[in-house]
């Protein structure tokens, strides 16, 4: 998005997935980049299991078709997008969205059952990782500004709090030198 | 019912314009259109105003419409206080390339200060 300061180092680096790792509840999650060709039914499937009590900001849609429909959109191939599996489940998704102007919205969704397990720190760090590989330069997001586990993973990963409206936060990160606060990728 | 809409320029605002016009048509409705300033937004307050009256004109409504300048938030609330409307309408936000929802200004600040019923439109 234009008009955000982005911050002066890089987050990271972080490696591009495939990440295979241990949460705190002792499951084995791999987190791999999303395959179009036979994967869109499971995603859709995590978000049919998805509790409405932690939806934000009008995300993910409730109902099966708007899921569908929302999900056709975001897992687009110009999109970058990593799931995290327990098994043959998807527990979590996270993903980079074009902007139109040349940055990515992220937003990234865990299933209830494996919140507060460390899923979502290896999860974000992938996505980065991934959109790192796949060339993006600058990334940003929005939070509702009282979500504090929430604003406390994106800074530890690397993101920096913008300007702040009464609900929401944005926060920017750099993915490459180029996307940096001093970097070049501003003036296309 | 009295209803006070604000519009500044943005897509949400031009949407809730045009849902107000039909819901004001249909209900019976007195409106008044208060044109606001939206530093978000592209357009002048002149090319909106005249976008509203064009949209009113074809709507066959003969409502007021009314520039606030200054700080659109406090002046719609301000406005709507005085002048004894039932509710303020205004555009329900934006979409990221996501699709998250997000508030603009103008709504976050009348939505915390306002002290009649204030309707977003989506």
């Amino acid at each position: 998005m234009s008009g955000f300061a982005y911050p002066e180092t890089v987050a990271g680096p972080y490696d591009p997935p495939p990440y295979v790792f241990e949460d705190r509840k002792d499951r084995e999650i791999r987190v791999e980049r999303y395959d179009a060709d036979t994967q869109f039914e499971a995603v859709v499937e995590m978000y049919e299991a998805f509790d409405p009590a932690d939806r934000a900001q009008g995300i993910p849609p409730v109902k099966t078709e708007a899921i569908r429909t929302w999900l056709e959109s975001i897992l687009d191939e110009e999109c970058v997008n990593v799931l995290a599996w327990d098994g043959g489940e998807v527990v979590g998704h996270a993903t980079l969205v074009p902007d139109g102007e040349s940055a990515y919205e992220l937003a990234i969704f865990v299933l209830s059952d494996y919140q507060d397990a460390g899923i979502g720190t290896g999860l974000i760090e992938a996505l980065l990782g991934a959109g790192r590989e796949s060339g993006l330069d600058r990334v940003w997001l929005t939070v509702e500004r009282w979500n504090n586990p929430a604003v406390a993973l994106y800074r530890k990963v690397g993101f920096e709090a913008g300007d702040a409206g009464s609900f929401e936060l944005e926060m920017t990160a750099a993915l490459t030198e180029a996307g940096t606060g001093s970097g070049d990728s501003r003036g296309e | 019912m009295n209803v006070l809409l604000g519009v500044g320029g943005s897509d949400d605002g031009l949407t809730a314009l045009d849902r107000t016009i039909a819901r004001t048509v249909e209900a019976g409705d007195e409106l008044t259109v208060a044109v606001v300033e939206n530093p978000a937004a592209e357009l002048s307050l002149e090319a909106v105003r005249d976008a509203v009256e064009e949209r009113l004109a074809e709507a066959g409504l003969d409502a007021p419409v009314v520039v606030l300048e200054g700080h659109a938030g406090s002046r719609l609330v301000e406005l709507a206080e005085r002048e004894g409307f039932d509710r303020i309408v205004l555009g329900g936000g934006e979409t990221s390339p996501l699709g998250k929802v997000s508030l603009g200004s103008i709504a976050e600040f009348v939505v915390l200060n306002a002290t009649v019923s204030v309707t977003l439109v989506r």
